[in-house]
């Protein structure tokens, strides 16, 4: 700023900010940790702080076997099942909610705001305030323990709709006109033009989405009930057992590591489309 | 705001619309007023019956001291939660604004735990606080603590808050910092000329400039600790040890699970739904007196 600043004074940022970092960054370097040791050393309460030898070991078992106990599936499995969830709800989602708001912004017909409005309402209804009805509705269509009964039910999403509204209402009003003038359909519009110009919203829209539906909780708890359907966020709760003697922590440990890798990787490595994607739909 | 050119037809559009409105119609609209609906009706023990009584689960439920439990622990849990992650990632905020080398690693840095599962989040400070294993709770028994979460209420309910708050900082952080960059330089030049001090510019010029950041966040947080940390609750602690950390969320969950109590866990629905019909009102209130200025 203004002032010439002391060297004590420009060092306190970045104190306090290696503060924050470090303060963010403990919990997952002790999960690191753990995944590295035996689990008697860890029952004992006698962990190390430094890594120790058992790295690749801790995660192959994970992988290809998970606990060792019968009802257990591999972590290979659940890391699938969400993979297989996130991608079904983050394309699902962007592809209705795109042909949706094309057809509120760019079409004059008669329930045209009543459509806008039963979409935007939407946003009201969480899954949390109708857990149990809703997965009456997904029983009674015999949707438990598929991906379609994990995946559609969440696909519906107002502020994906309001997010290309937003966007499509800042397109220019003479490429639609052009494209009119060219005898070309809205069909072909939407593909030639809106399409194309959609593709950074697209991807900052997919980053958070993909996160979402990663990390859903609370509806695979209700509607997996075989094991093999289980999402990784879901299957590490269920390893955890009550008597802490039984719990093979180095294994639910490289489980919580391998469970964060995908979600953490698609924030950094795609790290403007989230920021984007994050700010533009909370607006 | 419209658009001037616009095609005509109603097919198209509709069908369109289709995918959208039947997701919506099949699993928003329907269960939702199945959970009104319910919540005025009483289901036999085993399910094969039921009748109306009118409001008789909301008369029930509001007058159970259990409730008025829940929503004080659900209270006191989104306020920590709140005020913490706000606060600290305030402090970072303004750290990681000043023009400082390394700023963007810094960002990195401090965003990536937005990523974080909730209920992994939850696994994470479990095995740090875990009372016989945990690195930290050894610390604290070597300390004199007496630490036990899985018996004690008070711990319990403090480890789902730094829990909870550690995932919401990211989150906080990035939005404060949008909106401090958006701050215009030569206002805080100009005080800073005028004489003002850095402490002094923070409070009467940056602070009050940042209150709609900060206004919008508010809502937003409240609404993540009511809801989006069903997660991490039930990961760590299970609603427990008896009810210690059972928020209204987990409250629906844990009453209408096995079609223990449907009605009453409908009622619960209704209720907040309420919440969120007016915590959605009061962010889009704001938001349209932000676009009016």
């Amino acid at each position: 700023m203004v002032e010439r600043r002391s060297m004590l004074a420009r060092l306190v940022p970045h104190v306090i900010l290696c503060l924050g970092v470090a303060i963010l960054a403990f919990p997952v370097y002790l999960c690191f940790v753990g995944s590295s040791h035996p689990q008697d050393v860890i029952s004992n309460g006698q962990m190390p702080l430094v890594p120790g030898h058992l790295l690749t070991e801790s995660y192959w078992l994970a992988l290809t076997r998970g606990v060792a106990r019968t009802s257990s599936e591999p972590v290979g499995l659940m890391l699938l099942n969400s993979l297989t969830m996130a991608l079904i709800i983050a394309s699902g989602k962007i592809a209705i909610s795109i042909i949706s708001s094309f057809a509120v912004v760019y079409f004059k017909f008669p329930f045209r705001m009543a459509a806008f409005w039963m979409i935007f309402i939407t946003l009201m209804l969480p899954v949390e305030v109708r857990i149990y009805p809703t997965y009456k509705v997904v029983a009674d269509l015999g949707m438990l323990d598929t991906y379609a009964g994990l995946t559609v039910p969440l696909i519906a999403s107002a502020t994906a709709t309001l997010f290309f509204r937003q966007f499509f209402l800042t397109i220019p009003d003479e490429l639609v006109e052009a494209s009119k003038l060219d005898g070309a359909g809205p069909m072909k519009f939407f593909w030639d033009t809106v399409l194309p110009l959609s593709r950074t919203n697209i991807a900052a829209l997919f980053v958070i989405l993909f996160i979402y539906g990663w990390n859903q909780y609370l509806w695979p708890l209700l509607i997996t009930t075989r094991s093999d359907m289980q999402t990784v966020v879901i299957g590490i709760k269920k390893m955890i057992v009550t008597q802490d003697a039984l719990t093979e922590w180095n294994i639910v440990m490289a489980t919580a590591m391998l469970a964060m890798l995908p979600p953490v990787a698609v924030v950094v490595l795609m790290q403007r489309w989230f920021v984007r994607g994050l700010v533009e739909t909370e607006k | 705001m419209e658009k001037r050119a616009i095609y005509g037809g109603l097919a198209l559009p509709l069908l369109l619309l289709t995918p959208q409105l039947l997701v919506t119609l099949v699993f928003f609209y329907w269960p939702a007023s199945q959970a009104v609906w319910q919540s005025f009706l009483l289901q036999d023990a085993f399910g094969l019956s039921t009748r109306f009584i009118g409001l008789e689960n909301y008369r029930e439920l509001l007058s159970s001291p259990g409730y008025y439990r829940t929503i004080g622990t659900t209270a006191l849990f989104s306020t920590l939660v709140t005020v913490l992650s706000l606060s600290i990632a305030l402090v970072l905020a303004v750290q990681a604004d000043k023009s400082i080398r390394g700023a963007g690693i810094y960002r990195t840095l401090l965003i990536w735990p937005y990523a974080v599962a909730p209920a992994v989040a939850g696994v994470l400070w479990l095995f740090m606080f875990q009372p016989s294993l945990g690195v930290l709770a050894r610390g604290l028994r070597s300390l004199g603590v007496d630490w036990n979460p899985l018996l004690n209420g008070d711990h319990a309910l403090a480890l789902v808050v730094m829990a909870a708050t550690w995932k919401q900082i990211s989150y906080n952080f990035l939005f404060f910092l949008a909106g401090l960059q958006s701050i215009p330089r030569a206002v805080i030049e100009a005080a800073a000329i005028d004489g003002a001090s850095p402490t002094r510019r923070f409070w009467t010029i940056t602070l009050p400039l940042l209150s709609p950041t900060a206004f919008f966040l508010l809502v937003v947080n409240i609404v993540y600790a009511f809801f989006d940390t069903f997660g991490i609750i039930d990961a760590m602690t299970s609603g427990g040890p008896s009810k210690a950390t059972e928020t209204l969320v987990y409250k629906v969950f844990f009453d209408g699970r096995l079609g223990g109590d449907l009605g009453g866990s409908a009622a619960q629905s209704v209720i907040l739904m309420v919440i969120v019909i007016a915590l959605t009102a009061v962010q889009f209130r704001y938001i349209e007196r932000k676009v009016a200025y």
